[in-house]
């Protein structure tokens, strides 16, 4: 069999498009703030900032839009196109994107239900209103999806698909002879073990994306249940806490994990003590959550508190300890100490977060109201002034699942934490990094996914901010 | 103001005491230290062995009492040999071949030693200080491209907000900040320095660097440095620059008749860089991160290698100056932006 090409049939028509598109965009980027300043300084003062910019100005800022949108079309033409040409005319990105088309239909599927129910959503109906929050949204979506599909995506598996003279392939390159194997292709290459690099591209979408985001939600309870009365209560326990989050914060990250995660500290039982803390706050969080809520009515309390000890003391002893009677949950060890590391580094900037936050809603009248009517301060904190920090926090915890996947690369980076085939992103741009002058698809694939994922939270964030500072 | 500086000063001096004592009981566990003798007499060596090597070398005494000797308030012991010589101790590390009797009986942080290094087999001292110039370069490079840069981009996405100008800038800011070192690291070498596109303008390794920084070895490092901290900078001036340009002030200035150039330049600009100001100096501290990858990625020497290398193999005295570095790095730029800030704005009083 033939290499592939990158567009198969499609190349002839829409390469010669695409660069037009390209070129456009970059006059026009280049263009547009050159006219832009040139307007300020010829126009004669307040008349031309009355009267907004000039008309070279709108000119090139309407060449800028249509260029963006020229290039927009071209992508997804490239897309459907990919995905609707006959099998042998498919270049490599159509035959990406027909694996992905899992990933496709319910991209497509949850904006119709979000755009449909867009009324009663609130803020998530409003982002689609924001092109940035939108574009957002996709990214993420995205990679979820991909991350739950991997296993119908992935073509070959991750780890063990070893297929001798396919190391360190450029993209495209069909598999040997005896193709008895489930499909043709290696479509982004092999790397330095000849693994498929489009399949651990995937299935690393799995392994980010089943830790980041529970590793920011563990930080946000430490951060939360310390912060609150280290903000409303103040005196020494703010300082010492202060300090403590301070201390942790002046440690150079990578120090850290290096300190945290080398095998003779982990065969210590180091990171295994600090999940058995860390991994208290929640239980702590929830129990004083329904304990001062519903203090005044004995049996819902004694029933949420006990369910909350039951259910949550079960996964505690599974997670932490690897000691589930039933033998159910359990963290395999790698991924454990990953876990517990990025947690650790976070916890101390949302603590200050919400020590802050606290800070400044406690003069709020509500507060006084509340103390007037002699709640307890835990009641306070909780679902007074918790509530009322909502923006802030929910636009932090999207910024902080995409610095927590930057902490997991640059753990993988430095070959620390999880095994060495691990297909997370971080680890193959590890492994790919030595040979990268001279194959350079096994480690820029996982960087571009990094990089997209992120940008796709980041986008997200500045999306939320920006409609929750409209309401 | 004194009274504030010598306050925070007293934090610092807590901070990094408590912080190398962290580090000093992390890299003086056993297994640590059997580890350490192992790389250092020899990977074939027996336990009893080991445990003679640690006794014999000053890392058998009790944790506390030898984190004091590392800060040079207890005396460290000499082990000698049947015929009084000197065979090893914390104070022979380095100098080998010494009388028992010129052996100095404390050799701290306080002595003004740092210790020595078990992987690189030279003083602390020298280590860091030649890494710290190395790095030095690298970060006065990555800030003069960083910091102009994010301002100018900061102070144009925010004189109009909410432009079509303003948009694409901060959209850019926003990429930047969603680059980490490795990933940027990455993609440049890739274009500009793999035989993939064949562009080869620069080189994908900066060891040459050390003899002498060219355009060619040094670009590509410090373009990934400044990368990642530039959107951060930037979105801060454009925030900062979008809430000066809603003040009275400015419509005063505009209702005045001014051109808006004037207005942005002259009324404008200095009251929006107050802000950026505290962000710039915070970044030292962020940039110590990136220095560790960016020189992990591009075979440079430096600090941060020194870190990883020291971390790699335990080397107990080079992490512990690597630490206190680092604490103190963070702390001045806090103490330094906080003393800027209340210089830079005559509204804000430090009590």
């Amino acid at each position: 069999m033939e290499p592939l090409s990158w567009t198969g049939a499609l190349g002839p028509w829409l390469v010669p498009t695409l660069e037009a598109a390209l070129i456009a965009l970059a006059l026009a980027a280049l263009a547009h703030p050159l006219a832009l300043l040139a307007g300020y300084r010829m126009g004669p003062g307040p008349e031309a900032s009355r009267s907004g910019p000039g008309r070279a100005a709108r000119l090139t800022g309407g060449l800028l839009r249509l260029s963006l949108w020229a290039l927009a079309a071209v992508i997804v033409a490239f897309l459907i196109g990919g995905l609707l040409v006959q099998p042998d005319a498919k270049g490599i990105l159509g035959r990406i994107a027909t694996r992905l088309w899992p990933v496709w239909l319910s991209l497509g599927a949850s904006f119709a239900l979000v755009a449909l129910f867009r009324r009663r959503l609130g803020l998530v109906g409003h982002l689609l209103g924001n092109p940035a929050g939108a574009v957002g949204l996709a990214l993420v979506m995205f990679w979820v999806f991909a991350a739950l599909f991997a296993d119908q995506i992935a073509p070959f598996d991750p780890v063990t698909d070893v297929i001798a003279g396919m190391k360190n392939k450029p993209p495209g390159t069909p598999l040997p002879p005896p193709g008895d194997a489930a499909y043709g292709y290696y479509l982004l290459g092999g790397d330095a073990l000849a693994r498929d690099v489009f399949s651990r591209a995937v299935a690393g979408a799995r392994v980010v994306l089943a830790i980041a985001p529970a590793a920011t939600v563990f930080a946000f309870m430490v951060g939360i249940t310390l912060g609150l009365p280290a903000g409303y209560l103040g005196g020494r326990l703010d300082i010492l806490l202060s300090f403590l989050a301070n201390l942790v914060l002046a440690f150079p990250v990578i120090l850290l994990f290096f300190l945290l995660v080398t095998p003779e500290i982990v065969a210590m039982g180091v990171p295994t003590y600090m999940a058995g803390a860390l991994f208290l706050f929640p239980l702590i969080f929830l129990t004083i959550l329904w304990n001062s809520r519903f203090r005044t009515r004995p049996p819902l309390r004694a029933a949420l508190i006990g369910a909350t000890l039951g259910l949550g003391g079960w996964l505690y002893a599974g997670l932490a300890w690897n000691a589930d009677p039933l033998g159910i949950v359990s963290m395999p060890a790698g991924v454990l100490i990953v876990f517990v590391s990025v947690v650790f580094v976070n916890a101390p900037s949302v603590f200050r977060i919400v020590r802050g936050l606290t800070l400044d809603i406690r003069t709020r009248d509500y507060v006084a109201a509340a103390q007037t009517r002699g709640e307890g301060p835990w009641y306070i904190m909780l679902w007074e002034i918790l509530p009322n920090a909502r923006g802030p926090l929910l636009v932090d915890f999207c910024l902080r699942i995409g610095y927590t996947t930057i902490l997991l690369g640059t753990l993988g980076f430095f070959g620390l934490g999880l095994a060495p085939e691990s297909p997370d992103w971080g680890t193959s741009i590890n492994a790919g990094r030595g040979l990268l002058q001279f194959v350079p698809f096994p480690p820029l694939v996982p960087a571009v996914a990094i990089m997209s994922l992120v940008l796709g939270l980041n986008l997200l964030a500045d999306g939320l901010r920006e409609e929750s500072l409209k309401e | 103001m004194a009274g504030f500086i010598i306050r925070r000063l007293g934090v610092m001096a807590l901070t990094a005491l408590s912080m190398t004592f962290i580090v000093f009981l992390l890299t003086n566990l056993q297994p640590n230290l059997e580890k350490l003798a192992k790389t250092q007499a020899g990977a074939r060596i027996t336990d009893a062995e080991v445990a003679s090597w640690i006794d014999r070398n000053g890392y058998g005494a009790p944790m506390l009492t030898r984190y004091g000797e590392w800060l040079g308030v207890l005396p460290a012991p000499l082990t000698t040999d049947a015929d009084g010589r000197a065979i090893g101790g914390r104070c022979l590390r380095g100098h080998p071949g010494l009388a028992a009797e010129e052996v100095p009986r404390f050799c701290g942080v306080l002595q003004g030693d740092w210790g020595y290094s078990t992987k690189f087999r030279r003083p602390v001292t020298e280590v860091i200080a030649e890494r710290l110039q190395r790095t030095g370069l690298l970060m006065a490079w990555a800030f003069a491209t960083m910091v102009p840069l994010a301002l100018i981009v900061g102070v144009l996405a925010g004189m109009r907000e909410g432009s079509a100008l303003d948009r694409g800038l901060s959209t850019l800011s926003i990429a930047t900040t969603s680059t980490p070192e490795y990933v940027s690291g990455v993609i440049f070498v890739a274009i500009f320095a793999s035989s993939m596109v064949g562009l080869k303008w620069f080189t994908g390794s900066a060891k040459s660097a050390v003899e002498g920084a060219t355009f060619q070895n040094f670009t590509l490092p410090v373009a990934t440095v400044a990368l990642y901290g530039m959107g951060y900078i930037a979105r801060m001036t454009r925030a900062s620059m979008a809430e000066v340009m809603t003040a009275q002030y400015i419509r005063t200035a505009r209702l005045k008749g001014l051109s808006f150039r004037a207005v942005v330049l002259r009324h404008a600009l200095r009251n929006a860089l107050i802000a950026p100001f505290t962000v710039i100096m915070l970044q030292f501290p962020w940039l110590l991160t990136g220095v560790v990858i960016v020189e992990s990625l591009f075979v440079y020497p430096g600090f941060g290698d020194a870190l990883v290398q020291g971390a790699q193999n335990n080397d107990i005295d080079l992490l512990l100056a690597v630490s206190v570095v680092a604490v103190i790095v963070v702390l001045a730029t806090q103490l330094l932006s906080d003393i800027g800030y209340a210089a830079l704005n005559p509204r804000i009083r430090v009590a």
